[in-house]
């Protein structure tokens, strides 16, 4: 039995991910944005799920399309959004962008841009949880073009032989950018991958966010106790394109995009939550009608920001004395 | 004082570091009961246990990457690549990951670590076993990189490199670990940045680096015959360059001579060759010279290998040249 208060947040969370990101898209769209934006729309349910899971002193690492995963675990919009308009409030002081988002306090421990590098990267803040006797775990978001990586491979078998506290979490978005799994691997469950390393694997539905949080939670569980990593894949879908910008048509059918926007994870939970009697529609409106005004202090946030310094982008690189 | 072997030397800086910091932690193939490929890690497993120094598979990006993790979680991990040629499994943990955490998240993140590798022709051990690759590292912003040439010298700079916050990519040479020389029994630390003259001279500076250092010093011996005093100067580490060490000799030689065993394009020694004649032009009496291995990949055939790799002759025949 999940207690109404977790039931409640894991809903604000789905929203607060759906309301960031349809505003980064719109804010993109139109230029106030440089660089360019991952957009996780339609895969709310993986971040949250996964994330609910896990303590605020629990770890994660998180991919280029890691706006969700980060706030699920807890990050602050005004500093993502920040980040996003590349001021010096941003989480990174604006060097580090829409896809390199970490907040170490929080046990975020960053996102990478390089596809699977994150996986061998949650084994060693698993190994050193290990070390010091904690009962902390790692959990790594990453997607289906990961699974064919060598750092998946390679990192999934050194967390399986030195029973690593870690969870893998794959969000199976059915394209490695344009390419659809069919034509990138032979298998359909990614989760099979796993019995190569003899650890636990799972397939689940990535668009219902209790399922997740079950599957993840079971996994968490394991790792706590001494039972080492597992794979969890979540078949869910990216509503919008490779990156905002991409119409993300020229590979895929509407009628697909349709049927899986009818599937929408957040209605979805939505649904339940009044079906089992959990709330009232109007504690769920007032969710919404906060988060609205949150994202919108964000971006006034953001806006009223100041830029860094050009010479800020001497700082960093070293710690100590020498500046190169 | 007391001569020890440039491999026991690091030994014993590995083992005082362990002893002295508990977050130091050793993984890398082969490294536990076998000692390491070149036997530096001999005994350390017996000392410290299976905990602390770990064997891996063979999987260089999960080495790095585990370092990484447990790093960003405060560990002090020592990696070690048993060969540089095979850090390019691992270079995007290296580049893109640990050389830009701490970048990228503005400043919050720290990887501390180490990554022992070696380097080096000379034992017939051809393209893919004995490459020098320290200048593809020096290209990158945010790692050191240290190339100690003497068993004094790899002692200090593995302590330091051990304490230092930043990722350290710290280059044995294979053809050093059984050269001998004085190592003090007390403990000392060698700061990372400073370069050494291994012997003074007023005619000629010659800039040459790790095995390259041993060379330089019987070429200059050699050239006492011609009435020549040679200044041989080992920067010890390349990142960061000890710029004013190198600067003054020129100041006081008025000639610069650059040696080193990687291929000549590109090379560390044309950063070296661009310092002096940013900085250093006025003070030079003749051309720099490079003396470096040719611009083709390390051939397995003794004769062949050690024509493309540069000797003393080659060094002398530098030096008069430059001496006109």
């Amino acid at each position: 039995m999940i207690p109404k208060e977790k039931l409640m947040e894991m809903y604000e969370k789905m929203v607060r991910i759906r309301r960031f990101e349809e505003k980064a898209v719109e804010l993109f769209l139109k230029g106030a944005l440089p660089g360019f934006l991952h957009s996780s729309i339609g895969q709310e349910a993986v971040s949250v799920g996964a994330c609910a899971a896990l303590r605020e002193d629990d770890y994660m690492i998180s991919t280029h399309r890691g706006h969700g995963d980060i706030i699920a675990k807890g990050a602050r919009v005004d500093l993502m959004m920040a980040e996003l308009f590349a001021k010096k409030t941003g989480y990174c002081k604006g060097k580090g962008g829409s896809m390199h988002i970490a907040d170490l306090d929080l046990g975020i421990l960053g996102a990478t841009g390089i596809v699977g590098a994150g996986l061998p990267i949650i084994n060693g803040a698993a190994l050193a949880c290990q070390l010091k006797g904690t009962d902390q775990v790692s959990l790594c978001f990453f997607g289906d073009g990961a699974s064919n990586t060598g750092s998946f491979h390679e990192a999934l078998n050194m967390a399986s032989i030195w029973n690593l506290p870690v969870i893998f979490v794959c969000q199976n978005n059915l394209y490695a950018e344009s390419t659809p799994q069919w034509v990138h691997q032979k298998i359909q469950d990614i989760s099979v991958r796993a019995q190569g390393y003899g650890i636990p694997g799972v397939s689940v539905d990535g668009n219902n966010v209790l399922t997740v949080y079950r599957a993840t939670s079971e996994a968490v569980e394991r790792a706590r106790g001494k039972g080492g990593p597992t794979l969890i894949e979540c078949k869910t879908y990216r509503w919008l394109g490779h990156y905002v910008g991409d119409p993300g048509t020229a590979y895929r059918t509407k009628e697909e995009v349709e049927q899986w926007k009818s599937r929408d994870p957040v209605k979805q939970y939505r649904a339940n939550l009044l079906a089992n009697g959990v709330c009232e529609e109007k504690d769920l409106d007032a969710i919404d009608r906060r988060l609205e005004r949150e994202i919108e202090e964000a971006v006034e946030f953001a806006r009223n920001s100041p830029d860094p310094d050009p010479e800020d982008a001497l700082q960093d690189v070293y710690i100590g004395e020498y500046i190169p | 004082m007391r001569e020890i072997t440039y491999r026991e030397a690091l030994r014993e800086g590995l083992r005082e570091e362990m002893k002295r910091d508990e977050t130091v932690f050793l993984l890398g193939e082969d490294i536990a009961e076998f000692g390491g490929t070149y036997k530096v890690t001999q005994g350390l497993l017996e000392e410290f246990g299976p905990a602390r120094v770990r064997n891996t598979p063979i999987s260089e990006a999960a080495i790095v990457g585990a370092a990484l993790g447990a790093a960003l979680l405060g560990m002090r991990p020592v990696a070690e690549i048993m060969y540089i040629d095979f850090s390019t499994i691992a270079i995007d943990q290296i580049a893109n990951q640990i050389a830009k955490v701490r970048y990228m998240f503005g400043g919050k993140a720290r990887a501390s670590l180490v990554i022992r590798t070696q380097g080096g022709a000379g034992r017939s051990s051809a393209a893919q076993h004995a490459q020098s690759l320290e200048a593809w590292y020096s290209h990158i912003p945010g790692l050191k990189v240290v190339m100690p040439s003497t068993p004094y010298d790899v002692k200090g700079l593995i302590k330091s490199s051990i304490r230092d916050d930043n990722p350290i990519l710290f280059i044995e040479h294979k053809l050093l670990y059984n050269e001998k020389g004085p190592v003090p029994e007390e403990e000392y630390l060698i700061p990372i940045g400073k370069a050494d003259i291994k012997r003074e001279g007023k005619d000629v500076t010659i800039v040459a680096t790790s095995r390259m250092v041993l060379r330089a010093l019987k070429a200059a011996q050699a050239l006492t015959e011609d009435g020549v005093e040679a200044e041989v100067v080992d920067p010890r580490t390349l990142v960061p360059l000890d710029e004013e060490t190198i600067l003054q000799s020129i100041k006081k030689t008025g000639r610069l001579l650059i040696v080193h065993e990687a291929s000549k394009r590109c090379g560390f020694g044309a950063e070296i060759a661009a310092l002096a004649s940013e900085k250093a032009f006025y003070d030079l009496d003749a051309p720099i010279k490079r003396v470096a291995a040719a611009n083709t990949p390390v051939p397995f055939a003794p004769k062949m290998e050690s024509f493309v790799i540069p000797d003393e002759r080659a060094i002398i025949k530098g030096v008069r040249e430059l001496l006109g």
